[in-house]
């Protein structure tokens, strides 16, 4: 709709429609935030007050968390809202290409944060043995950074649809046939994703217990061949599907809905930045 | 920026050629245009039928509750299904009949009286009333199975609900229905803040809305920001029943008190969003009767606002008893005082219209009077329960009954019958016979004190609420019997009002445009209102803007005719699609809250149908944006005929 309309051309902070001038879609993902404000809001609550009524036999926090984990995927997660930034900033710009590769940084910087937490969540409860129902920590520990990793879950998703979204062709006539591509084309995304955040895990378990040397990795390709395989042919399959060409469906008139995304994934990650001050931090103090 | 404005929309011949895949509905009449309806007028119009049925359920629940009480020693309900009862008919009233019947005023009235089209997001709203019709389902379900219904009370007090004293699943039901319900209000509500604010027509400045309107905004805005509180305090009740958690769990360290100050964090604000909306249609209907503006409209604004302000730091007022503290409970005991100050001034705001006005005693004024009346009593046990020694002996007692029945139901309540017959001749061009309305008023009103008002004295007496059942030697046998007839007169007047307006809707007397000679903007539409409302996007030049159209006739035919000349230009009047997704949508919410709250654990099947569920969601939310919010252009034929 909007690859006709000259670069530049759009007011992608005024909208005239609008008795405000604020665009719709930007107003109501404000007051959604301002809804989920109250939502962190009251779990960190419930984390913190009962941070302060310990029953005796509850694990030892800084016995449990491991700083450097958390600080590295912390940092890994601001870079995706540098991304996310830069992104937008593409978009209204109506530069396709530099959307994608931001939007793909973004995805994947969100996959290896999210990735951590599969890892942390993994070592928390079989090595430290601190599981949702055996102790209070655990329980607001785990309900709580798992309902953040949920929301940033929901954002690359999110981020992964308009991915796909950006490829849908100007011509309406190829419209059926692409919109058969498209469920091929996010089904082939998440397979990507799935497969190679779980070869990488098992690569990672695999390591720990035997050791970097080229026997444990052979045994490591055997045991996991059809998975490799798999994540092999999804991440093929991507590059493969990127290479369609235009003229696209999606341009700059599109800028509002980038940036309204992109509100809700700072707004997920400002939340990480109080939980890592709120949960880990403050057991340093 | 014309690209941005208009690229939304095609012509409809376009569409028509399309091969889509997305299938795109038409019908405009019959089943299938109710159920992909995106119209505001239409889904106001359904929130109000479900909520009219689930008023007349919460009232049996409440018939029943009485007639055990009428004698001592009864029983008419085995004690479980009397906890059933009050349990339901609390939840059934709050969330299925009076937030629902705002609901159907925020919807149709709303965007009529800011001169918009539609609301902001027509499919999101669709979306909010059938995950509303979702949510209720889910709560009723279990009248048909052998769980039986909810029976925890309406504010679900752990540890009460917990696994341990509640193991079936009833509490749960109630836990995934109150959950879809938060979705659909808070969906919806998002809706009505971009609506009202990005949707005013030219010329509608927030200080020239409407107090309605003014009313939803605020109203909005609490729903936007208490329900996150109920949310979480439902997750953490929903993973200690399902996942076993230790939330409330107190031998591993949790503490049901977390319950009490999430619930009611969310519960306070709760209460204001059940009277506002009635706060705001009091205050279209007193100027229209009264035949004067609104005494100190900013003032009344600004009152409402403060409310729902101050409504945010009162909850723990709910828990005076729990042994908080001098410190805190001093300190929510004055900020429950407060309170009564912007009501306060709303009640003289509206004696204000009413003073030197040529008062009309039509139906809608003699529900709003009796309003003023009957929540001021109200008001005034409530100021009473904010003096905490004074709420200590208060506390858990029919008193309480007796007070929140005066705000909800002489309140609220009052407030929407008064709203169902000042808006009933716009929104269905029949208007409801004043004598068959002012016999059901006064029969109401009757009914209403005679069952209530002895629950005061009931109350210092001593009778607890939520009692099964009491001795002849209590002394509460004759106050008990009092409230039942009472009650049982209230049913029947309810009785009269709903045939009335039944019959009017098919038979009733057919009126004209404007009947009330009203004040406000959606006055100036004919009865009912077409499918795309305002046929020029109408220019407001005052408060009251119709009023000020009618006094003014000439320049505002001049201005009109001008902005008409204009606005033909643009091409016809820009229609949204109907669409079935946001409706399989809440079908997924309702397999997958089934899935979770109703089926047991277990042989995998819970999983299996909460999954089937999610991917229902998931799909429609999916297919649904990719249809994308394109519509069609309306050119109506002729000007709408004049009255």
């Amino acid at each position: 709709m909007s690859s006709t309309a000259a670069v530049g051309a759009i007011d992608h902070h005024h909208d005239p429609t609008t008795s405000t001038g604020i665009p719709n879609k930007k107003l109501v993902m404000w007051a959604f935030l301002a809804s989920d404000c109250m939502f962190f809001g009251c779990l960190i609550s419930t984390h913190l007050i009962y941070r302060l009524h310990p029953p005796a036999s509850a694990p030892q926090a800084r016995q449990v968390f491991s700083i450097e984990l958390t600080s590295f995927s912390t940092f890994i997660l601001l870079m995706s809202s540098l991304m996310m930034a830069l992104a937008v900033n593409a978009i209204q710009k109506g530069n396709l290409k530099s959307l994608r590769a931001s939007l793909l940084t973004t995805i994947f910087f969100g996959c290896i944060f999210l990735g951590c937490q599969v890892y942390e969540f993994n070592n928390f409860v079989f090595e430290h043995h601190m599981t949702i129902t055996n102790s209070i920590l655990g329980t607001t520990f785990f309900t709580l950074t798992g309902t953040h990793g949920t929301h940033v879950a929901i954002g690359v998703f999110w981020l992964l649809l308009m991915y796909v979204r950006s490829f849908q062709p100007k011509d309406p006539e190829t419209r059926p046939a692409w919109f058969l591509g498209n469920v091929a084309h996010i089904a082939v995304f998440i397979g990507a994703i799935l497969l190679s955040g779980y070869v990488l895990i098992e690569l990672a378990w695999a390591m720990q217990a035997g050791g970097a040397s080229p026997g444990t990795l052979l045994t490591f390709a055997k045991a996991q061949a059809l998975a490799i395989v798999g994540a092999v042919a999804c991440l093929a399959g991507l590059v493969r599907l990127a290479k369609t060409r235009g003229p696209y469906d999606f341009g700059e008139a599109n800028a509002i809905d980038v940036e309204m995304m992109g509100l809700y994934w700072h707004f997920v990650d400002i939340v990480w930045i109080v939980i890592f001050t709120a949960v880990y931090l403050l057991e340093y103090l | 920026m014309d690209a941005l404005a208009k690229s939304e929309f095609l012509p409809k011949e376009h569409v028509s050629q399309k091969p889509l895949v997305l299938w795109r509905p038409t019908a405009k009449t019959g089943l299938m245009s109710w159920l992909t309806t995106v119209d505001h007028k239409r889904i106001g119009f359904l929130y109000g039928f479900f909520a009219l049925i689930f008023f007349l359920v919460g009232g049996i629940e409440a018939l029943l509750i009485r007639l055990q009480l009428a004698v001592p020693n009864n029983h008419v309900l085995t004690s479980h299904q009397y906890n059933e009862m009050f349990t339901m008919h609390a939840t059934t009233m709050i969330f299925l009949a009076v937030m629902p019947l705002s609901a159907a005023f925020f919807n149709f009235i709303m965007p009529l009286q800011i001169g918009a089209r539609d609301v902001a997001f027509p499919r999101l709203n669709a979306f909010s009333l059938w995950t509303f019709v979702a949510g209720a389902i889910i709560l009723n379900i279990g009248w048909f199975r052998m769980d039986g219904a909810p029976a925890g009370g309406w504010f679900g007090y752990t540890p009460l609900t917990t696994h341990q004293f509640s193991p079936h699943h009833d509490i749960d039901m109630w836990v995934m229905g109150l959950q879809l319900l938060g979705v659909a209000s808070v969906a919806a509500s998002l809706n009505f803040v971009v609506t009202i604010i990005n949707l005013r027509a030219p010329g509608m400045t927030m200080m020239r809305m409407p107090v309605f309107t003014w009313m939803t905004l605020v109203t909005a805005f609490l729903i936007v920001l208490a329900f996150p509180a109920i949310t979480i305090a439902l997750v953490e009740l929903m993973m200690d029943r399902l996942f076993g958690t230790n939330f409330f769990e107190v031998s591993n360290g949790g503490m049901p008190i977390l319950w009490t100050h999430l619930f009611w964090v969310f519960g306070h604000p709760e209460v204001y969003i059940l009277i506002l909306p009635a706060m705001g249609i009091i205050s279209e209907i007193l100027p229209t009767f009264s035949r004067k503006p609104l005494f100190g409209y900013p003032i009344v604004v600004f009152s409402g606002a403060s409310i729902g302000f101050l409504g945010f730091g009162v909850w723990s007022h709910h828990m005076f008893t729990t042994g908080m503290g001098a410190m805190a409970t001093a300190a929510f005991s004055l900020t429950t005082m407060c309170i009564a100050v912007p009501t306060g001034v709303k009640i003289f705001n509206w004696i204000g219209t009413l003073w030197g006005g040529h008062l009309k005693m039509r139906t809608p004024m003699m529900f709003a009077l009796g309003f003023i009346w009957l929540f001021m009593i109200g008001g005034f046990s409530g100021v009473m329960h904010a003096a905490a020694p004074a709420d200590a002996q208060q506390h858990n007692s029919y008193f309480v009954v007796a007070h929140f029945h005066y705000v909800l139901i002489g309140g609220s309540l009052f407030g929407l019958l008064a709203g169902i017959h000042y808006w009933f001749p716009l929104m269905f061009g029949r208007k409801i016979s004043e004598f068959w309305g002012k016999v059901s008023f006064w029969v109401i009103f009757v009914g209403f004190n005679v069952t209530f008002f002895p629950m005061h004295f009931l109350g210092l007496n001593g009778m607890p609420r939520r009692t099964y059942t009491y001795d002849a030697d209590m002394g509460w046998a004759q106050g008990n019997l009092i409230a039942t007839i009472g009650a049982f007169i209230l049913a029947i007047g309810v009785g009269i009002y709903f045939v009335t307006m039944i019959y009017t809707f098919f038979r009733g007397e057919v009126t004209t445009r404007d009947p009330w000679d009203a004040r406000t903007l959606e006055w100036s539409l004919p009865n009912p209102p077409p499918e795309y409302n305002y046929r020029f996007t109408p220019h407001v030049h005052a408060r009251d803007d119709w009023w000020h159209f009618k006094q003014h006739p000439d320049e505002a035919a001049a201005a009109k005719a001008e902005h008409e000349k204009e606005d033909a230009g643009h091409g016809g009047i820009h229609m949204p699609f109907q669409s079935i997704y946001p409706f399989t949508a809440g079908i997924g919410l309702l397999i997958g809250g089934i899935g979770v709250s109703v089926v047991d654990p277990g042989s995998g099947r819970k999983l299996a149908i909460a999954i089937i569920g999610g991917v229902i969601l998931v799909v429609s939310i999916y297919l649904w944006s990719l249809e994308g919010n394109e519509g069609y252009h309306l050119h109506p034929e002729d000007e709408e005929p004049h009255s």
